[in-house]
């Protein structure tokens, strides 16, 4: 038998140690990109025998594609609204749920309810709370003088209604990360700090909380703008995309899937990936050197 | 700006749901004295000093500082300072920001201390330089001035420490609160800087109260020692008192290495005891005794030593532990079965050499030995 030196038996059982996650990795990201990318330059429609390549002629088209800037726009707006607001609104509830003792496993539930259930199941339940006619919320801002809206197909408050439901989504998994990051500073600090000066709540929450939350934070500020750059459910399942309450994901499943055009939606989808990576590595990078990592 | 001021803590008592960890503690510091709280873990000579710093509410009792009370006052207003165990340093602070808040919580009003807002108040600027040049001279005493831009994540063990040191010295405080501040340190550090602490100390001549559960710190650094037990004082004392005259059997045990060893007695009749196998009774007079204590250093066994012991009984080495300056010889004594006992001889005298198996002779001088009555108390 041929004597295989030790090196060469080394990377050999490497290489066949990192086949599993290499071969994973192949098969559910890097050739389904190579695919899309690829795909952006043909005429490709689901159906089709014959893939013809039409080079740049899709991304002209994109650009010139007046659904896509407003979905573009719309999705912007949402993002926007949903991600500082479900941050601060996340981390003020999570400041409250922390100072409970007793009661706080009862507010953790309540909070993250939202995140637990499944959105097209209670579409159903805003759709009847948002109703023009029925709904409870219209029924109140009657009592206090306003008139009834229709938030699900009014233009201008299309895109607020879809975030706020994105809100209401998304700050109970901000709020229990934020709690983690709060049970995680050391209790010696704040009586350090006690012993130091730092006594009233404002100085309390600037001098030590808020910096000691950096690395939470960071985080939480990467996965919501994720999230809130991928809406798509609320807008498919409450608005079907009616009255120009397109977005992003919904323009990217119209194109593909209602009118398959497969090559077009490839573009879409280059670009939406293009923004998640870009945003959330400029937030990463840009923001690793302020925050402090214990 | 007063140093030297006394600490009194009277009949303090502090439970935690139904677990009483002070029960009516009382003691008084000197001005200026280092005064060290040892005992087993859970004695509550932590929570003692934690109430000494405001930051636990005690259920009664009071604590004063320089003479008034400062029960209703919170731990800032105390003038006490506080080194803590892992020296809770302000990990996102750079070691001049750590040394320099409790000065600008202090120095500077809520709107100076606010983020531009600050620069509008004409004096801030002038605050913030002397504050500085205190922070700068702390530093250079306690050799930090090129860590000044570091995190603490950046820092070794000792450079924390010191760090902890200078955050606490930064306002003069009166009272100096320590929390096993060395326990989290290498053996070597922590000896180099028992020295430091002592020296520092001295340079303050503030208050020290220094919290261990290890009875060589207290012994090398006190002033005066106060060894607690669930919750009570046992005995307060300079480290000589409390080595040579423990009051109880407890501190005897927690004062000294190696352990004091202890002798069961049985009486024979009325006050008249007898040592092992030997032939000299110990005659206490009447009183009773149940057990017979004698530090490593005072059983002898050394040949030209035994003659000046008044007890003798024979024995044997099970093993010996040589320091190199000292040897540690492991005995059993014939008559106290399944015990092994420790004599301690300096290197100077081995020109006996003493081997292991070898059997010998073991005694001691009446008056090296401690006696201790039933309920573990010492007897004159």
């Amino acid at each position: 038998m041929r004597k295989i030196s030790l090196s060469a038996r080394q990377s050999i059982s490497g290489f066949l140690l990192s086949m599993p996650s290499v071969i994973l990795l192949l098969a559910l990201y890097v050739i389904p990109m190579i695919c899309l990318f690829l795909l952006a330059f043909t005429d490709y429609e689901m159906g089709n025998v014959v893939i013809k390549w039409i080079g740049l002629t899709n991304f002209n088209q994109v650009l010139r594609d007046p659904v896509f800037k407003r979905s573009l726009l719309n999705t912007l707006i949402y993002v926007a609204l949903v991600v500082p607001i479900s941050i601060l609104g996340g981390l003020f509830i999570a400041l409250l749920v922390h100072a409970r003792t007793k009661t706080r496993s009862f507010y953790e539930v309540i909070y993250f309810l939202p995140v637990t259930s499944t959105l097209i199941a209670m579409a159903t339940v805003w759709q009847f709370l948002l109703h023009p006619k029925l709904g409870p919320i219209n029924s109140i801002l009657k009592l206090v003088g306003i008139p009834a809206q229709n938030f699900l197909g009014d233009p201008t408050l299309m895109i607020a209604t879809l975030a706020a439901i994105g809100v209401w989504q998304l700050i109970g998994f901000n709020m229990i990360l934020f709690l983690t990051g709060l049970s995680s500073i050391p209790k010696e600090i704040y009586e350090a700090a006690a012993i130091d000066g730092v006594t009233n709540s404002i100085d309390k929450f600037l001098k030590i909380t808020l910096p000691m939350l950096g690395p939470t934070t960071l985080f939480v500020l990467v996965t919501s703008s994720i999230t809130g750059f991928k809406v798509f459910d609320t807008v498919a399942v409450l608005t079907q995309g009616r009255n120009q309450s397109e977005v992003l994901l919904y323009d990217i499943y119209l194109e593909g899937f209602t009118y398959a055009k497969m090559g077009y939606a490839s573009v879409l989808t280059l670009i939406f990936l293009l923004i998640i990576v870009g945003l959330s590595s400029w937030q990463a990078l840009h923001m690793d050197k302020k925050v402090h990592y214990v | 700006m007063s140093f030297q001021q006394s600490l009194n803590i009277n009949s303090l008592v502090k439970s935690f749901g139904d677990v009483q960890v002070l029960n009516k503690v009382s003691l008084d510091v000197h001005p200026g004295e280092f005064i060290s709280l040892v005992g087993p873990s859970g004695c509550g000579k932590s929570t003692l000093l934690r109430v000494i710093a405001g930051l636990e509410k005690q259920d009664s009792g009071s604590v004063s500082i320089g003479g008034s009370s400062v029960d209703e006052l919170m731990p800032k207003e105390r003038d006490v300072a506080m080194v803590f165990q892992n020296y809770a340093l302000y990990p996102h602070m750079t070691v001049q920001q750590n040394i320099s808040l409790p000065l600008e919580m202090t120095r500077l009003s809520w709107l100076q201390r606010l983020f531009l807002v600050g620069n509008f108040f004409t004096n801030t600027k002038q605050i913030k330089g002397d504050i500085l040049k205190d922070v700068l001279k702390i530093c250079k005493s306690l050799q930090l001035e090129n860590l000044l831009h570091r995190k603490p994540a950046e820092l070794s063990g000792g450079q924390r420490q010191r760090v902890a040191l200078a955050r606490a010295m930064i306002r003069n405080p009166t009272v100096f609160l320590m929390d096993e501040p060395l326990s989290n340190l290498d053996a070597k550090l922590r000896i180099h800087l028992r020295n430091e602490l002592v020296e520092l100390h001295k340079r303050l001549k503030a208050t020290f109260v220094y919290v261990t559960h290890d009875q060589s710190e207290a012994m090398t650094m006190s002033d005066r020692i106060a060894v607690m037990d669930s919750g009570n004082i046992l005995q307060i004392g300079t480290p000589n008192d409390l080595y040579t005259k423990p009051n109880s059997l407890k501190v005897a045990q927690f004062i000294g290495t190696p352990q004091i060893n202890l002798f069961e007695l049985i009486e024979t009749q009325n006050g008249i005891y007898f040592w092992g196998n030997a032939t000299t009774p110990i005659n206490l007079h009447n009183k009773l005794a149940t057990a017979l204590a004698l530090r490593p250093e005072h059983l002898v066994i050394e040949t030209h030593r035994l003659s000046e012991c008044d007890i003798h009984s024979s024995a044997d080495i099970v093993r010996i532990e040589d320091h190199g300056s000292e040897l540690l010889i492991h005995l059993t004594i014939d008559g106290f079965t399944n015990k092994i006992f420790v004599s301690r001889i300096p290197c100077s005298s081995q020109h006996v050499a003493f081997k292991q198996g070898d059997r010998i002779d073991a005694g001691f001088k009446l008056e090296t030995a401690l006696f201790f009555d039933s309920q573990g108390f010492l007897l004159d």
